[in-house]
């Protein structure tokens, strides 16, 4: 596909994005609202030379992407909350073992912050988690996941939802400079010409010298690493803000449009929207903190990214929420919550402090 | 001036092993299989090109002394990774290395479905009935009779703890695979019969037939509460009645 912008689904265009990546394996279950990625893929990855298994359980997908990525190759999985439950222990282990995936959790809601952002599995271990809050940026952050996956040899989670996965709108792919990506000589490809390796979670690629131990060690402070280099958040309009609201993902596009309407009644607001979620731009939160009345934090759940918000203001001012759960009949889709009108009344009285914090 | 005759080799350790240190007890069953597996990577020529995905158990111990590249793999899921990693290279040579707990309690359904969609790789079971790793408990396949640490007043009796799975015949049974087998390493002629069917799973995988399947007997000297040198006649006397060894699906 050339640079010229195309209208896509949210869905088909992750997965696009993931194939002009250079992504060529995919496995995947069927799930709402994540199906329409694996069906892209069951025909797009045979036209570019790669593999799409359509396979037999969640756990059995995120293993074989494990296997292919421990080859070498680019490989991605999607599914929501439910199925990436089923992955947790795959997914612990694939950190620990330094193997690169991208993982796409399209959400019901946004109650899968907590399984993204604390890891979700067993051991000390964390996942970069990218939110986009339009098509646009969701391609573009499936290309940035599989390059920071390789940089820094994780797994990374892109956290998208029902919204995202279901939005059609115009897009350009644009390919991302990866020369400065070393080769992946860490993979399991056969030992021709030079000595045999282990890819292994216990984290001993020699032989011999096996050291599973001080491996547990190394990877604790790696994510400190991570965290320093990829910390990644958009703001707006908070120069003069006498409060900010705090959201991601789909739902933080909404609350931009809000805000805006705020602005326009004359109520001096603003946004921090975090893109990567873990690491948490814990530091343009408290700046911000520092010097507004309030923060209100608006996700669709029942309270999870809001904790994240208190431990970065530390007690500086008040943190109010003003989301909630909020779901279409089915469970699977978009309650009301996301109306404008209602999120203008939310942060209108979150800003006269009607909001107990 | 006495001349002696000349040295015959009679025996010497595969080249692809590392170091003939490990972990596993002595008169265990599996280092033993992994011998003839080592040996057949040498005469097939394939070393160049073989993965082996290592599932959990006793045998993990290979991994850090085989001279091969070695997907480590969780404990029931060699099978997936091993789909995923033929996929991306399809002109190696793989082959996984699970036993019985791995395989046939943990693993059931990705065994069943990788034979099912006749992946092209060759799996290998390692069972001794027990999970050796964790000392000595009842798994899918010990047999009925079978003392365990978690059958240990009855032995394994159908009313309190089920019959073992013959996971090879259920394979067989399975259209995408190519070839099954089920050998042992209780006698040098068990082990020399067990090593022709490898080299014929092998062969089928290098040939590109579908999915390829041996199962293998093997001697556990410390968790079956047998003296460890009467553990050959163990396997002949109260394995092999559930687990015949024969080629149960020919290539």
């Amino acid at each position: 596909m050339s640079a010229a912008r195309v209208l896509m689904e949210g869905s088909h265009a992750i997965a696009e994005a993931a194939v002009q990546a250079g992504c060529r394996f995919y496995a995947g279950y069927p799930i709402t609202p994540s199906t329409e990625i694996l069906e892209y893929m069951s025909y797009r990855q045979p036209q570019v030379g790669g593999v799409c298994v359509n396979a037999e359980s969640e756990i059995e997908a995120i293993n074989m992407v494990w296997g292919a990525a421990g080859c070498g190759v680019r490989a991605m999985i999607a599914s929501t909350g439910q199925g990436i439950s089923l992955m947790q222990e795959a997914l612990a282990e694939m950190s620990n073992a330094e193997i690169p995936c991208v993982v796409v959790n399209m959400m019901r809601g946004q109650g899968d912050y907590y399984q993204a952002t604390r890891g979700g599995g067993h051991g000390d271990y964390r996942h970069l988690v990218l939110a986009p809050h339009t098509v646009q940026e969701a391609v573009d952050l499936i290309g940035l996941a599989f390059y920071l996956g390789d940089r820094w040899r994780t797994p990374v989670d892109v956290l998208g939802d029902f919204v995202l996965g279901h939005t059609s709108e115009a897009v350009e792919f644009r390919p991302r400079d990866e020369s400065d990506l070393p080769p992946k000589t860490w993979a399991a490809t056969g030992a021709a010409g030079r000595r045999a390796h282990n890819v292994t979670p216990l984290g001993s690629p020699d032989k011999l010298n096996l050291r599973h131990g001080e491996h547990f060690t190394i990877m604790a402070e790696k994510y400190p690493r991570i965290a320093a280099a990829e910390t990644r958040c958009e703001t707006g309009l908070l120069d003069d803000a006498e409060m900010a609201v705090v959201a991601f993902g789909s739902p933080a596009r909404f609350v931009k449009y809000a805000i805006r309407q705020c602005r326009a009644q004359g109520l001096k607001v603003g946004w921090i929207r975090p893109i990567t979620l873990w690491p948490f731009p814990g530091e343009v939160i408290a700046e911000t903190a520092s010097r507004v009345r309030a923060l209100a934090v608006f996700e669709q759940n029942a309270g999870q990214m809001i904790d994240d918000v208190r431990l970065a203001v530390l007690g500086r001012a008040p943190v109010v929420p003003i989301g909630g759960v909020s779901h279409d009949h089915s469970g699977f889709g978009v309650g009301p919550i996301l109306e404008p009108a209602g999120i203008v009344a939310r942060i209108t009285d979150a800003y006269r402090g009607k909001v107990a914090a | 001036m006495t001349t002696q005759p000349p040295l015959k080799k009679v025996s010497a350790k595969s080249d692809l092993l590392l170091s003939t240190e490990h972990s596993l007890c002595p008169g265990c069953g599996e280092p033993l299989a992994m011998r003839v597996i080592l040996e057949l990577i040498e005469e097939l020529g394939v070393r160049d090109r073989t993965i082996c995905v290592c599932g959990i158990g006793c045998y993990t111990a290979f991994p850090g002394i085989i001279d091969v590249d070695v997907l480590q793999a969780l404990h029931g899921r060699a099978p997936s990774v091993a789909t995923g990693a033929k996929r991306v290279l399809a002109d190696r040579f793989v082959f996984t290395l699970q036993g019985d707990g791995d395989m046939v309690n943990e693993g059931l359904q990705e065994i069943i479905h990788c034979a099912a969609r006749g992946e092209r790789f060759t799996a290998v079971l390692l069972n001794n009935g027990v999970f050796g790793e964790t000392g000595g408990h009842m798994t899918a396949t010990s047999v009925l009779g079978q003392r365990t640490k978690t059958t240990m007043a009855t032995g394994r009796v159908p009313e309190l703890h089920g019959w073992p799975i013959r996971i090879a015949d259920l394979i067989a049974q399975v259209d995408g695979a190519a070839y099954v087998a089920r050998g042992a390493m209780h006698t040098p002629g068990a082990i020399k019969w067990t090593k022709q069917c490898l080299r014929d799973a092998f062969a089928a995988q290098l040939e590109g037939r579908g999915f390829s399947f041996v199962e293998i007997l093997t001697m556990c000297p410390t968790d079956w509460y047998v003296d460890p040198t009467e553990t050959p006649d163990w396997v002949e006397q109260h394995f092999s009645p559930t687990y015949p060894l024969r080629v149960i699906k020919p290539a």
